[in-house]
């Protein structure tokens, strides 16, 4: 199954009562929203301990959009009748699109699957590692949705992570030196529709753009002051798109942005995909001065969950 | 019909209107009876002055290519048989932030695969075409204007 929930980890693991708990959706734009409301239920004095985590289970049974369940309903039904069927064709059109409006090229989106590669194969336990991938290998890939290739997909990966979420204080002792939850928001802009977001003024304005303002608003630093960045890239395309939509640079700037260095395990291009949670656990790592592409004496990092459906995202200060 | 393991819609309250239209050669969007505004794909209020009394007038049915795809396998059988073909969001002109996705065909009996997608652009002018896919379907797909 592509889920577990609480009762069976809770039982499993042999845990007493709980008494807080709460599930995020919208698969690849949930994981900030979830270590989030894990903050917001400690600082509120809900809970004294909170686990957010994410398993999914890919090889077992069919891809979700691959299955055949008679007739489609409202949701699907103007977008796959016509062929649209799998999450790389809606964001094919918007990178499409984007590319069109902006003048971005291929290679804009192959620098950034090989400069993700870079990291993984730095990493261990990317699942890329030991397979370097240049820019020739990128544009000479299959063609999975034109304009997008292989390599502008994300892995397919069983895998499962979690983070726990204490009060600053209680963390102050604990074993591993504690990351600080510093602002979190969460994103459904007006007249979205999730993966086929192509029937609002600006399709190209994605949920970024409604997390952001929410996000900066919270925080005591901004764009600017982001040491190192972990940007959901279930596909290449949502990179260039967070950065516009977190501010990071001007619209259509965000396919040559290099300012600040991101995904630097190898993310869901080359790490693993788990729905953008190791996005999270690589944040940690990065403020614990523990990465494998250790960014210098980082001091806070931008997780951003998927962009393309309902989103949330994370910032994260070193402690101390 | 020849290709019945194309995903079709299920007609319920909110969509029948849009289908059975397609079904007498006609493209209809909702539009608010109370501000104007079209609105698609459908629902019951209306977003902009959130009055519940809709019409669905027809369209003319013309519109440009917003942008385009070209899909290659793995896909469903049905529609790895035609691939690569090409599926487009078309904004229409009577509101271009009224945008529907089809295909664009060499006419309208022709199939998705029927067009060299190299010869697709962006703001290309089309007009609408109607292709019967299932004893009780007929879906809109697009033919270069």
């Amino acid at each position: 199954m592509e889920t577990t929930d609480e009762v069976d980890v809770a039982r499993t693991i042999g845990l007493g009562d709980l008494t807080f708990f709460a599930q995020v959706g919208y698969g690849g734009g949930a994981g900030c929203g979830v270590v989030g409301l894990a903050a917001l239920a400690v600082a509120s004095g809900q809970a004294n301990v909170a686990v957010a985590w994410r398993s999914r289970k890919r090889g077992s049974g069919q891809r979700p959009w691959a299955s055949r369940l008679g007739r489609l309903p409202a949701g699907l039904q103007f977008t796959r009748p016509f062929g649209l069927l799998r999450p790389v064709d809606e964001v094919a059109m918007l990178a499409c699109r984007y590319m069109h409006e902006f003048g971005a090229t291929r290679s804009d989106l192959g620098r950034i699957a090989v400069t993700v590669r870079a990291h993984a194969n730095r990493n261990p336990a990317a699942v890329m590692y030991g397979k370097p991938m240049t820019l020739d290998d990128y544009l000479a890939a299959r063609w999975v949705s034109e304009p997008l290739c292989l390599f502008d997909n994300c892995l397919e990966t069983d895998g499962a992570l979690a983070v726990v979420i204490v009060s600053a204080e209680r963390a102050a002792d604990l074993r591993q030196p504690p990351v600080l939850v510093h602002a979190f928001a969460q994103g459904l802009p007006q007249q979205h529709q999730t993966m086929t977001n192509y029937f609002n003024e600006d399709p190209l304005l994605g949920p970024s753009h409604a997390c952001a303002p929410a996000l900066w608003r919270n925080a005591e630093f901004g764009p600017g002051d982001v040491d190192v960045a972990q940007l959901y890239d279930a596909f290449t395309p949502l990179i260039p798109l967070s950065w516009e939509g977190y501010g990071f640079c001007g619209r259509g700037e965000g396919a040559s942005f290099d300012g600040v260095p991101y995904n630097t395990s190898g993310g869901g291009l080359s790490e693993a995909y788990v729905h953008g949670f190791n996005l999270v656990t690589e944040g940690v790592r990065q403020l614990r001065g523990t990465s494998t592409s250790q960014v210098s004496g980082a001091q806070t990092c931008l997780v951003t969950s998927g962009e393309g459906v309902p989103t949330s995202a994370l910032l994260l200060r070193r402690a101390g | 019909m020849s290709e019945p393991e194309l995903l079709l819609p299920e007609l319920d309250e909110e969509t029948a209107q849009f289908w059975s239209a397609c079904e007498r050669g006609e493209l209809v969007v909702q539009r608010c009876d109370s501000c104007g505004r079209l609105r698609f794909p459908p629902r019951p209020a209306c977003p902009w002055c959130r009055a519940f009394d809709f019409s669905w007038p027809a369209m003319s049915g013309r519109g440009t290519v917003w942008s385009f795809v070209v899909p290659h396998p793995p896909l469903l059988p049905a529609y790895a048989e035609l691939a690569p073909y090409n599926v487009i969001v078309v904004a229409l002109d009577e509101d271009p932030t009224i945008r529907l996705v089809g295909n664009l065909v060499a006419s309208a009996d022709a199939p998705i695969n029927s067009i060299d997608p190299s010869s697709i652009e962006i703001g290309m002018p089309v007009s609408v075409v109607f292709q019967r896919v299932a004893d009780d379907v007929v879906l809109p797909r697009w033919v270069a204007a």
